[in-house]
């Protein structure tokens, strides 16, 4: 990851992209019934996850929650493995047993990925003991959304990370605005008695802020900050990404309600219809956005950006494919696993 | 050479080696040794690497949750969640998130955590403090659960807790911190799913956890009056369980008697009992017998508590009920 900013802007479209079209692909194999269960979808979020993730260092930890494909991605997982293990394949990253819920790269200092969403709180806050007790400048991440302060174990782990000064940055994805509500059959939008979540860690003298989370550059300074602050020794920092609720965000079985995102529409060349979601072409899509700041650049870059969604989508193809024509796991080894040796 | 030492002495020995050899090694929990006379004990673990022991807010599913992600960080917590009754309020760091890290990332996150807790009926406990969450701990694939009954068995079983790549628990009975027993100068990691004959007989087995093993060990005194020569067999880890030695033992003897001090119904009692029927029926001369609590809560008032706890004199009761036509 280059440190120069204006490159970094390219790398930043590249991985958010890249994100993008997995997901586009995953919600097909979704509708497609290519595999069974419930899943969550990051589009809307890429920005947070992949300015995030360039803010930390190679051997940092990191935990994520279900909605996890951003994440992995963001810290440079195969995008193959990443599907095959989605349609619970041999190939995947977690040889078919966790499935989207728990995609996780323990190579790429991944700790589990929990389910539970509240627990993302706790394991890292454990990232963040060890990360001290080794001594070796090293932090953890926790990405989670709103919905993990709603429970207990959110708050005990802030306040032993808050008094033993661990270095873990809690960065909350805040996508509940314009969350369907549980009045249209959706998830419940916010349910806090508080109505700024930064007053929770605030309560335990954790210093929390508020960024732009369709920013990834943001994001990404706000993070670089945390971190340093954190390898200096001043314990833990909460960091509230706010983004808007995705339309396709349907609960447990999302849509690909805003089709498949047509990079004409950050090049000009597609134009934006006056339909229902014209403020996410317009405003909110974290992914058309730096596209469009970039397109603007001049013809040049207009190509550029439409080469690189060329290429990823290329990627994307060739990875599901192969996921898809991938073995799933020999039924002899159902018990393998259970315990190391 | 052998000399005689308290269970907490054996433990917090196994502490302070695994500390002293491992620098990953802490131990997060203020009293492990519960807040009676043994708790001085663990004066040494602070004096000797007070960087290494944190005392936690009481946070029982918070320090669980930690220590489970501080394992998988590549640390070796060792987290004590107080008694066995505070166990439920960590359950889902244990069984959701420690016990499932190794098979739900497809063997790439091992989770070497260690937990601790005292555990049973420990004397005006009550309901809600004379817990015994380890039956139900059996029921959730993923954690080893270890028993200790004596210090010569805690010693070696927390430093292969505590070396494990696996989550382990280790349930130490609140009542038998006290007991002296004989251990050996040469002391060393012991194998876990290795059962121990703590009494060899060729006319009943007893096979027994924890303080169970010790109320065994009277009961057969007992019966040895009687002319009834009872073996004792000591799990000592019920994950991983040695099948072996407890259907080895049974053929020998074709009686048993399973003690667990948990209520009966789905007590590791039950769970032995239906591994020895499965496995070893064609060996048997007469009914398995359990000895556990009924399924009733730990009531207050001693006589009452005394009356539901298994002990010796229930267990020769139970031994002589399929011996009487010995």
């Amino acid at each position: 990851m280059t440190t120069d900013p204006r490159a970094m802007r390219w790398e930043f479209l590249e991985k958010m992209l890249l994100i993008r079209r997995f997901e586009e692909a995953v919600g097909r194999f979704g509708a497609d019934k290519d595999f069974p269960g419930h899943y969550h979808l990051y589009i809307g979020q890429e920005a947070t996850g992949v300015g995030a993730m360039a803010a930390l260092g190679e051997k940092d930890r990191i935990a994520s929650t279900h909605r996890n494909h951003g994440h992995v991605l963001a810290r440079g997982a195969d995008p193959m493995a990443a599907l095959a293990e989605i349609l619970g394949r041999d190939a995947g990253l977690n040889r078919g047993r966790g499935g989207t819920i728990h995609l996780c790269d323990p190579d790429l200092g991944f700790l589990q990925t929990s389910g539970v969403v509240g627990s993302v709180v706790g394991l890292a806050t454990g990232g963040g003991y060890a990360c001290k007790m080794l001594g070796d400048g090293t932090l953890t991440a926790a990405f989670f959304g709103d919905g993990a302060l709603e429970e207990g174990i959110a708050f005990e782990c802030l306040n032993i990370a808050a008094l033993w000064k661990l270095p873990v940055i809690f960065i909350c994805e805040n996508n509940s605005a314009d969350a369907w509500g549980m009045a249209k059959g959706g998830y419940p939008t916010l349910v806090h008695a508080s109505n700024d979540l930064r007053s929770i860690p605030g309560s335990m003298g954790i210093e929390a802020i508020r960024v732009e989370g369709i920013d990834p550059f943001a994001v990404y300074d706000a993070v670089s900050t945390a971190a340093a602050r954190c390898r200096a020794g001043e314990g833990p920092l909460f960091i509230e990404t706010m983004t808007r609720r995705w339309a396709g965000s349907a609960p447990l079985w999302p849509e690909l309600a805003t089709g498949i995102t047509d990079i004409g529409m950050a090049t000009g060349r597609t134009a934006i219809g006056d339909g229902p979601h014209r403020d996410w072409y317009e405003t909110n899509d974290p992914v058309l956005r730096l596209a469009r700041e970039l397109a603007a650049e001049g013809a040049e870059a207009l190509a550029r950006v439409e080469q690189i969604d060329r290429q990823v989508r290329d990627i994307i193809e060739t990875a599901a494919q192969r996921a898809l024509a991938s073995p799933f796991p020999a039924v002899e080894t159902a018990a393998d696993y259970v315990f190391a040796n | 050479m052998s000399r005689r030492q308290t269970y907490a002495a054996a433990f917090v020995d196994a502490l302070l080696d695994s500390m002293d050899e491992d620098r990953t090694v802490s131990l997060i929990g203020s009293a492990p040794l519960g807040l009676g006379p043994e708790r001085h004990l663990t004066n040494q673990l602070r004096d000797r690497h007070p960087n290494r022991v944190m005392d936690p807010p009481t946070a029982e599913g918070g320090v669980a949750s930690v220590g489970a992600g501080a394992a998988m960080a590549g640390v070796r917590p060792f987290v004590d969640l107080l008694t066995g009754s505070f166990v439920y309020l960590a359950w889902t760091q244990i069984v959701n998130e420690a016990a499932n890290g190794f098979y739900m990332s497809g063997g790439k996150l091992p989770v070497p955590v260690t937990y601790h807790c005292l555990e049973g009926v420990r004397g005006a406990g009550a309901p809600q403090h004379s817990q015994s969450p380890h039956a139900m701990l059996w029921n959730a694939p993923g954690i080893e659960i270890v028993m200790p009954a004596m210090a010569s068995d805690v010693y070696g079983l927390i430093r292969t807790a505590i070396q494990s790549p696996n989550p382990t628990m280790v349930f130490s009975h609140a009542k038998i911190l006290g007991v002296e027993s004989a251990v050996s100068d040469e002391r060393a990691p012991l194998p876990f799913g290795k059962a121990d004959i703590k009494r060899k007989g060729r006319d009943v087995t007893i096979v027994a956890l924890s303080i169970g093993v010790h109320h065994a060990l009277e009961a057969a005194e007992l019966l040895a009056q009687q002319g009834i020569d009872a073996e004792v067999v000591d799990p000592r880890t019920l994950v991983p369980f040695d099948e072996e030695a407890v259907l080895a033992s049974v053929e020998k003897t074709g009686r048993l008697v399973v003690v667990d001090e948990m209520p009966l119904r789905c007590s590791s009692a039950s769970e032995i009992a239906a591994t020895v029927a499965e496995k070893g029926f064609q060996h048997l001369k007469a009914p398995v017998q359990r000895v556990t609590r009924p399924d009733v809560p730990v009531p207050f008032s001693p006589p009452l508590e005394q009356a539901l706890t298994p002990d010796a004199e229930q267990i020769v009761c139970a031994v002589r009920r399929i011996t009487a036509e010995a």
